[in-house]
């Protein structure tokens, strides 16, 4: 039953997102030599938007942050896309989890 | 290495945790000791097998595999939590009887041990991809060897060591009140698992957020620190939840706490008289 209810859950708001997602505002970062570029991602606030992170590097990474939690991994050269937000004014920070010493960026959100 | 050790440290704690509390759960069932042992291993085989299909995972579904990969790994053993939490609502009296009275193990044949086995295997099957998958990075990407070789069992010692510490410290609750002890935490870590399920179908924007970040306590516990993480698996903490995964959290608890009092009552009329001495368990 619980299910049951999940997959309904599911099923309407595959309709509902794919309506939204058409005109949904796109920001795109790199991953290159384990850094993401830029490194500052400007965002509006109290939208909702997706990122997209294409991996240029052999390696695997996860795009990662616990500050507007979100967790995904990036294949090499490959890229995602991940759904944040709407989220409030302020500095949110991101990192790549594979490397932490290198991959560091910020979502301002303003 | 540091960083290596952190890694594997960190993925080990999350299976080591939910390994525990089925140890705990599955006191003085008989062979439990193969059945979690081979519940790991077909998790570690798992793992590799996810991470040389993550390529194809993550394509399916319109760039979404990842994420409903995750939910349903998650919302698996949730069902199956669910199903053993409320079997034992019905059998925990016979089984601590039977602990008092023989001091041995009990040969249950149930199907809801096998669940528990499943959620072993599951949950290192989850932890133990993205393991593969950054240590084939590191490997890939010049990592030294030396590094590699060192930090990956520290890694592995210390989050076992701390599943082991959960373990025994698990094993110090009176046998009375021990299986409803650990029928509840396997209780908040279904309704945890749920939370993290629901957060991945928000990431996919396959659910609505009904609230992005309902309070913010990350000031105190921060998602990101070891306790935070802990927490995390053991009753779904999460420093800046989405209202639906709070949504997803009290589901868990109520439909479980609901189905957990109606077997025992159902149960309970058969057996009503059960004796209440406090004897200590060899088993």
């Amino acid at each position: 039953m619980k299910r049951g209810l999940v997959a309904g859950l599911i099923g309407l708001n595959l309709l509902a997102g794919a309506a939204i997602a058409a005109d949904m505002p796109e920001y795109k970062l790199v991953i290159k030599d384990h850094q993401f570029q830029p490194a500052e991602l400007t965002v509006p606030a109290g939208a909702k938007f997706k990122v997209l992170v294409a991996n240029q590097d052999s390696t695997p990474s996860e795009f990662e942050s616990n500050e507007f939690n979100r967790e995904k991994i990036v294949l090499p050269n490959s890229q995602i896309t991940v759904f944040i937000g709407p989220l409030d004014k302020g500095r949110y920070k991101f990192f790549d989890d594979f490397h932490q010493d290198t991959g560091n960026g910020v979502l301002i959100v303003q | 290495m540091l960083g290596v050790a952190l890694l594997v440290f960190r993925e080990v704690l999350e299976a080591a945790l939910i390994v525990s509390i089925v140890a705990a759960a599955t006191r003085g069932v008989a062979r439990r000791g193969l059945y979690i042992s081979g519940g790991i291993a077909l998790g570690v085989l798992g793992a590799v097998v996810v991470a040389l299909c993550a390529g194809a995972i993550a394509e399916a579904v319109n760039g979404s595999g990842q994420e409903l990969f995750n939910a349903c790994v998650l919302f698996a053993a949730v069902l199956m939590i669910a199903w053993h939490v409320i079997w034992m609502s019905s059998h925990a009296r016979e089984l601590v009887q039977h602990m008092r009275s023989v001091g041995g193990a009990v040969k249950a044949g149930s199907s809801s041990l096998g669940m528990l086995f499943a959620v072993v295997a599951l949950a290192v099957l989850r932890e133990g991809s993205e393991i593969v998958l950054f240590l084939y990075g590191m490997a890939a990407g010049g990592a030294g060897v030396g590094g590699l070789v060192s930090g990956i069992p520290v890694g592995i010692i210390g989050g076992v060591a701390v599943g082991f510490a959960l373990y025994f410290g698990l094993l110090r609750i009176p046998l009375r009140y021990f299986f409803t002890a650990t029928n509840w935490m396997l209780v908040l870590l279904a309704a945890g698992l749920a939370s993290t399920g629901a957060r991945f179908l928000l990431q996919a924007d396959w659910l609505p957020a009904w609230g992005n970040q309902v309070w913010n306590s990350s000031a105190l516990l921060c998602n990101g620190s070891v306790i935070g993480q802990a927490l995390h698996i053991l009753i779904g903490y999460d420093a800046h939840p989405a209202g639906i995964q709070i949504a997803f959290w009290l589901s868990v608890v109520i439909a479980l706490v609901i189905g957990m009092k109606f077997t025992a009552r159902a149960s309970g009329s058969a057996a009503a008289t059960a004796p209440t001495a406090s004897t200590r368990s060899t088993a």
